[in-house]
């Protein structure tokens, strides 16, 4: 088996979901290649030869790459990937833009979402919004896989694998171009990697309200989250958004604040280890998956949560 | 220029999923089914570029049983000109999907080719980026906003990060995230009308394509269901439990 990883990556440094990709990588089994490509990415790809079972990295470091623009990176993941058994990538919306591409170019399926691996061509991924789970098998000669990062621990680090720079030319495909980014800042951790995440719904009301929940989230050093009604509502940026069509957490504690739990919302991050619910309906259904749950006002029992903390 | 777009027919997002007790997939029978959330989206957007002079046709495609033609005809009531069905009994991939969608856009020459960017069934993600791939169209996927301009569409993405917006040569690809737009609700007299727009039917294996996937379904289950646990009374009951039982703060 000779697996490619393409990893996720700023060009300086290396995002946690490769280190969970390159566990998904080594529960298939075989060599593992990790392709970091963009702009300026040295650093990055050092990072990636830390990862352990990490037996190679190959860095293609060209302008075309620095965005992650889909047609120039999957044109590129396409040329090497001729030559291994399984190409992986992260679920993200960086992987999920290019891969498919990659397998279309390919002409070999995409099993998207993978959260479990059976067997080097045969795995679990969640379809219906997490309300069944599919095995699938693949008689591909390439098998090409997004992997869920949320359903598979960070490989270790502590490697030095060899890193190789490629020397094919560039692959700018000419039809897309990078206008501009607004990202949001924040000093806290990422969603996706926080041990705690607390997130706000509609029952919020507005976006001044979220800051009841900046204290909470500095003494548990939480990431904060929201449900779609409220980005939708504009009560926060959408990349705060968990669930189905948003982030997949699973965090050691997750608070659920003025969410009523919807099954797209559940599909975000009900196999987080702990859920508390604080919403003042007894019968809303986020009740029947929370561990605890507090049937309260909210704007009454954040300022006290915050304090008891 | 003409828009294309692609729906896709699944269960109605507020319908509770049950597996199949054999595991053989999802119990669909007597369940009610819907224009998937993101092709609504879609179609939506297609219909505002025409309403504002830059698309001059907005074509719709269904891929699947008779029973699509329903869908169809949702699209038509809510402003789609005319549709296409490419019949087949099979339940295909994204990719086999993709193929005879680029056998449309060969045949239509659409400026623009905009869909959902999920189905609320398989949650794939995949076939506005693997029709892109086939016709080597740009793709602009996960879209908030959409400008056309001069030739070239501005397209804004939801990313895990923010937004990110690139810039596309027409034709182009471009997939539906929620924030998109809110699809309006078919008026009475449009669902009238669209009884009478033209249906196309063709059958999925006159386009030469092959239809045969390699991925096979092994089984479906359903999900280790979580239980609720208690109901505490007090800030201060929930904070001990989450210290002294859970122990995770
Ligand atoms: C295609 C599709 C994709 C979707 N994807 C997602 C997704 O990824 N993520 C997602 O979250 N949703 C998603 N949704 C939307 C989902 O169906 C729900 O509409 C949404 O999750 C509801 O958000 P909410 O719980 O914040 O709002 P509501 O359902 O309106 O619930 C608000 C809750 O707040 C409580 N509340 C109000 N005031 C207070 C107060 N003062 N104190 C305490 N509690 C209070 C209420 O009792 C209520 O339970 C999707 C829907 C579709 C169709």
């Amino acid at each position: 088996m000779a697996i490619l990883l393409i990893a996720e990556h700023n060009n300086q440094s290396l995002k946690t979901e490769t280190h969970k990709v390159v566990q998904a990588a080594a529960d298939i089994g075989g060599d593992i290649t990790v392709l970091v490509a963009g702009f300026n990415c040295a650093a990055a790809a050092s990072e990636a030869a830390m990862i352990s079972g990490v037996n190679k990295v190959l860095v293609a470091d060209n302008a075309a790459y620095e965005h992650q623009l889909a047609e120039n990176i999957a044109a590129l993941v396409a040329e090497l990937g001729k030559d291994f058994s399984h190409i992986l990538t992260a679920a993200t919306t960086t992987g999920k833009n290019f891969l498919p591409r990659v397998a279309a170019l390919l002409d070999v399926a995409q099993i998207s979402d993978v959260i479990a691996i059976e067997s080097a061509d045969t795995f679990v991924r969640p379809i219906y919004a997490g309300n069944a789970i599919a095995t699938v098998q693949s008689a591909d000669a390439i098998k090409v896989l997004t992997v869920r990062p949320a359903a598979f621990r960070a490989a270790e680090t502590g490697n030095s694998a060899p890193v190789e720079a490629i020397n094919t030319t560039a692959h700018d495909a000419g039809v897309s171009g990078y206008v501009s980014e607004e990202l949001t800042k924040s000093e806290r951790p990422e969603l996706t990697a926080a041990r705690v995440v607390i997130s706000g719904g509609r029952g919020m009301q507005n976006g001044e309200n979220f800051a009841l929940l900046n204290g909470i989230a500095d003494k548990l050093g939480a990431a904060i989250g929201a449900s779609r009604a409220a980005v939708d509502a504009g009560f926060v940026p959408n990349d705060m958004q968990v669930g189905q069509t948003g982030k997949i957490v699973a965090p050691e504690l997750y608070i659920a604040v003025g969410i009523s739990g919807a099954i797209q919302h559940l599909a975000g991050m009900k196999d987080s280890k702990i859920i508390v619910a604080i919403n003042k309906d007894a019968e809303a259904p986020i009740f029947q998956v929370a561990d605890y749950g507090l049937v309260a006002d909210l704007f009454t029992v954040l300022p006290e949560l915050e304090q008891q903390l | 220029m003409k828009i294309l777009v692609p729906v896709k027919r699944v269960i109605d997002y507020n319908v509770k999923v049950r597996v199949k007790a054999d595991q053989t997939g999802v119990d669909l029978a007597n369940v009610k089914m819907a224009l998937n959330p993101f092709c609504e989206i879609a179609v939506e957007e297609a219909v505002r570029l025409k309403e504002a002079g830059t698309a001059s046709e907005v074509v719709v495609v269904s891929i699947g049983t008779t029973a699509v033609q329903e869908q169809l005809r949702t699209a038509l009531a809510l402003g789609a000109d005319r549709a296409l069905h490419i019949e087949t009994d099979l339940n295909l991939d994204s990719l086999q999907v993709a193929k005879l969608l680029a056998k449309v856009v060969a045949d239509e020459q659409p400026g623009m080719v905009i869909l959902g960017k999920q189905a609320i069934d398989s949650d794939n993600n995949q076939t506005g980026q693997m029709l892109a791939a086939l016709t080597g169209m740009g793709q602009g996927t996960f879209a908030s906003k959409v400008v056309v301009n001069d030739g070239k569409v501005q397209v804004t993405r939801e990313i895990d990060g923010g937004l990110q917006t690139v810039e596309l040569t027409l034709p182009a690809v471009v997939s539906t995230d929620l924030r998109l737009n809110e699809p309006r609700y078919a008026s009475l007299p449009n669902i009238m009308k669209a009884k009478k727009k033209p249906l196309d039917v063709k059958a999925a294996d006159s386009y030469g394509v092959s239809l045969e996937s390699k991925v096979t379904l092994l089984k479906v289950a359903a999900p280790v269901v979580r239980q609720g646990g208690v109901k505490v009374e007090s800030v201060a009951e929930l904070v001990d439990k989450l210290k002294h039982e859970a122990k995770v703060i």
